[in-house]
């Protein structure tokens, strides 16, 4: 297998994806760096000089920056805990007998195919709408106020919606991983005098442990960058309260062409980023090993 | 499980599992059916069910306004091209690390994913940029070099995991057996990677058809694929409920089939062969 | 013909040398078996004859010919794997085919090969079976069909038994030896099994850490095993190996001796000991004798039919004849 001549060839044809990928990442990188020390706006061609610090220094100190900095998180950390926690307890749920386990699993994987930009339009207009939602509906026939979900409650409705679209990833992956269960485990912790809870914790919990680490890391790469949610449902507003780093230099640079300050924001959500990747990396880095 | 459950306990289970499942895929099934209905019924209070006279009149309105299949042949042609230009690349790549593996093999995978944790919006102006100068903006060919690039890591790896499966010493007895390089990959390799490149580009059309990030960002009317063109709903004006409705129907239809299909294969796509 | 000779072949993976410069002849016709522990380098070794690796130094001959650097097709040698490496998309009688399609043989004579084949090895009602639809054993056999009909200069075997289970394994053993001596054909056989070794070679090289500890005929390495290390590793049970004053009483470093070589007495004997463990055969007993002053307990045969239980005492004296006698590196003196 591995002669002189296949390590050759085998060189030669990894190059193309490690050469398309290294430029994929430093040109635009090297760009946005470049862009963040200038003083550069669309709407005044010809205007650009170097700036130095300034650009991070706005963007720092910007108050709209620490709410985004905030929602991101929150947006993070408030759709894992609703996916995770019920992707565990849907997952539970799935693994059990019943009639027409295929169809139920069918219908509860379906979110996750429906691209963002519907999945926000639909809970906007359809559910979420004070006046003509199914909510709003709801609520009157209960006698009710209706409640104006994304103006009164911005960030915490785009995490339902987006929480909506995540469940079934988390719920396929953790059903996935606990059908891998060794039966045998479960039958001798059974023998042991174990109880349901028991069982669930010091056995079924551990082995989903890898999968959880999974589900974890692939869907803060994804949140850290929600977009579409933001932009046909709230617009990052009222004022900054639904807007995360993603739309705020979005904003910056695509609505208020400042390319410089954009820039130097974007290096801010890179180097977020990695931080958070870092510590990701070694936690999947060490689950996928095996 | 060779346990047999209570009928009871079992029925119980069936009733509570069902109500979830269609809790979860309401809003999907509410979308459908708001399709056929007029826009009059489509805000009903109470809210109409079945009890409506279904008509497909949304979809012809939305066809003739926005010129809609224009939009479902952009996303098409620019997911399907993205995965062809993916695979062409990712497949010899992912085929000498799995056979050929050397000491930096695994380093260069966990490059590759690393190049996923950078956020698009690090690189928005610069690739916007970029686009204008080369006057790739608003094209399909524009968005198929991006979706390719950003979808590539997740192409590799997969087709890794599933070529790693192959073992080694097939494709020794294929050597010992007179194949020559040619018909090693004709007659062997080929035959047992086809399943896995097929759940491959399975999950790249759906990742590619989805993608909301530079689709929105890179495309205007006329080459924006679906996820842009249904965004243009955001602001509207009147009733709209049935229409919208349409048009995603119509928009997320073909993935959720193509994405019941392959259930299994998505979550080792999605979680990089960690999970199988 | 298939006289396969190894002249001062070297394997090193990097810095890590796992063969040492190794000579070596299999002549024509010769059942060879390599045997050896784990990681002793006896597949590595066979991997070099098939082409499968490259070798770092010295040359392989195969009938006169210099085959150090053809490819492994080019070499006229048929391998069995340990996996069996079946084409899993491929019907029995395409996989049989394959090597002959890719010589080029006409369809006539691959369908005639296929025939006799499928014939000799009971495959023939699962010719149109794909590998998944057969039980190990039958899937041992399509892949020595896939070998023989490419009618080979010499077989290669890797371990090719170790994933059945014991009965078949007993059974294939037989019908490989069958085979050989039905084809006449010189086969390599790689095992860290010994008793598959003694019982299908005939020429036994044992191996350890890529060097050749001794080559022989399955007798001459249970009669005279050149030192502590073939000593041990052929023959089952075991041989008893004893350090200490009980050695040096008869010169040596190490003494030797198999546990049917021990004669057991109720009443006297050289060795007094306290009968520990024992294993019924039926034919056989096996005890496991503790003596004082010795390490480890002694394995000893005796009739399948003798009283004796735990904790009895009783004499063993070996025979004198077959004892045998290591230095201090480990090596046979000479009687």
């Amino acid at each position: 297998m591995a002669t002189k001549h296949s390590r050759m060839s085998a060189r030669l044809m990894i190059s193309p994806a490690v050469l398309l990928l290294l430029g994929w990442m430093l040109i635009p990188l090297s760009m946005t760096l470049y862009f963040s020390f200038l003083r550069y706006n669309l709407l005044m061609p010809g205007m650009e000089e170097f700036t130095g610090l300034t650009n991070y220094r706005y963007f720092l100190t910007d108050p709209a920056f620490f709410a985004a900095l905030w929602n991101t998180i929150a947006l993070v950390l408030g759709v894992l805990a609703v996916t995770v926690v019920g992707g565990i307890l849907l997952a539970l749920l799935l693994d059990q007998p019943f009639f027409g386990q295929g169809i139920v699993r069918i219908l509860v994987i379906a979110p996750f195919f429906v691209m963002p930009t519907v999945s926000a339009l639909v809970w906007k207009n359809m559910f979420m709408n004070p006046v003509n939602g199914l909510f709003a509906h709801a609520a009157k026939a209960l006698g009710l106020q209706p409640f104006d979900f994304l103006s009164s409650a911005p960030l915490a409705s785009i995490i339902g919606i987006v929480s909506w679209q995540w469940l079934p990833f988390a719920t396929l992956i953790l059903l996935t991983a606990l059908q891998s269960l060794d039966q045998e485990q479960l039958e001798a912790s059974e023998m042991d005098g174990a109880p349901w809870i028991k069982r669930f914790w010091y056995i079924m919990l551990p082995h989903l442990a890898r999968s959880i680490t999974v589900v974890i890391l692939i869907q803060t790469i994804f949140l850290l960058s929600v977009f579409a949610e933001i932009l046909v449902t709230t617009n990052g507003g009222p004022g900054t309260a639904s807007t995360n780093l993603t739309y705020l230099i979005y904003m910056q640079s695509l609505l208020q062409f400042d390319v410089g300050g954009g820039s130097a924001g974007g290096v801010v959500a890179i180097i977020l980023a990695n931080i958070v990747a870092i510590f990701l990396m070694r936690m999947i880095g060490k689950n996928l090993d095996a | 499980m060779a346990r047999t459950v209570t009928t009871q306990r079992k029925l119980v289970t069936t009733v509570f599992a069902w109500a979830i499942g269609i809790a979860i895929f309401f809003p999907i099934l509410w979308t459908i059916l708001t399709s056929f209905k007029s826009e009059a019924v489509a805000i009903a209070d109470p809210p109409v069910w079945f009890n409506f006279d279904w008509t497909l009149e949304n979809y012809a309105t939305v066809q003739e306004r926005s010129n809609y299949f224009r939009h479902f042949m952009n996303s098409v042609i620019i997911s399907v091209g993205s995965t062809v230009l993916g695979l062409i690349i990712a497949v010899p790549a992912a085929w000498s690390m799995a056979f050929v593996p050397s000491k930096r093999t695994k380093d260069i995978l966990m490059w590759m994913l690393s190049t996923k944790m950078l956020p698009p919006v690090g690189v928005l102006v610069p690739i916007y940029l970029l686009f204008r100068n080369l006057g790739l903006l608003d094209t399909q060919v524009g968005l198929i070099i991006v979706l390719t690039l950003i979808n590539l890591p997740i192409i590799v790896w997969m087709l890794y995991t599933y070529f790693k499966e192959i073992p080694g010493e097939i494709l020794e007895a294929a050597r010992m057996d007179g194949a020559t390089l040619r018909s090693e990959i004709i007659h062997v390799l080929t035959p047992m990677a086809i399943p896995g490149m097929a759940s491959t580009v399975l999950l790249n059309i759906i990742l590619a058809w989805n993608e909301a990030f530079w689709t929105l960002n890179l495309t205007a009317a006329k080459s924006a694929p679906l996820t842009a063109f249904i965004a243009s709903y955001s602001s509207p004006e009147g009733l709209f409920y049935a229409k919208l409705s349409a048009a995603s129907t119509m928009a997320i239809a073909p993935i959720l089939i193509m994405g019941w299909f392959s259930q299994k294969q998505l979550v080792r796509g999605l979680t990089f062969g960690a999970v199988k | 013909m298939g006289r396969i000779t190894l002249d001062k072949v070297r394997k090193a993976f990097g810095d890590v040398e796992v063969i040492p410069p190794l000579d070596l002849t299999i002549e024509d016709g010769e059942f060879v078996v390599f045997v050896g522990p784990s990681g002793c380098g006896k597949s590595t070794l066979l991997r070099l004859i098939a082409g499968l690796e490259d070798v770092s130094d010295g040359q392989i001959r195969i009938d006169r010919q210099d085959a150090t650097n053809l490819p492994p097709a080019k070499r006229g040698l048929a391998m069995v794997f340990q996996s069996y490496a079946l084409y899993p998309h491929m019907s029995v009688r395409k996989n049989i085919a394959f090597p002959m399609k890719m010589a080029g043989l006409s369809q006539e004579e691959q369908e005639r090969r296929i025939e006799a084949a499928a014939k000799a090895l009971n495959l023939t009602d699962y010719l149109d079976r794909k590998p998944g639809q057969l039980s190990g054993g039958q899937r041992q056999r399509v892949a020595i069909g896939r070998a023989i009909v490419r009618e080979p200069a010499a077989f290669l075997f890797d371990e090719p038994l170790s994933n059945l289970d014991a009965a078949l394994r007993v059974g294939m053993r037989l019908e490989i030896s069958e085979l050989h001596k039905r084809l006449a054909t010189t086969m390599v056989y790689v095992t860290h099994d010994q008793v598959e070794a003694m019982t299908m070679a005939d020429k036994i090289v044992v191996l350890r850490a890529g060097h050749i500890e001794q080559v022989g005929s399955p007798l001459e390495l249970y009669n005279t095993p050149r030192n502590v290390f073939v000593a041990g590793f052929i023959g089952s049970p075991k041989m008893n190996l004893i350090t200490g004053p009980e050695a040096e009483k008869h010169g040596a470093t190490t003494i030797g001796i198999r546990p049917e070589h021990l004669e057991v007495s109720t009443g006297s004997g050289e060795w007094k000991g306290v009968i520990g463990v024992s294993e019924h055969l039926g034919s056989d007993t096996f005890f496991h004798v503790n003596i004082e002053g010795f390490g480890e307990p002694l394995t000893v045969r005796a009739s399948g039919e003798v009283s004796l239980t735990y904790g009895d005492t009783i004499w063993l004296t070996p025979n004198a004849s077959n004892l045998h006698r290591f230095d201090a590196e480990g090596l046979r003196i000479a009687d």
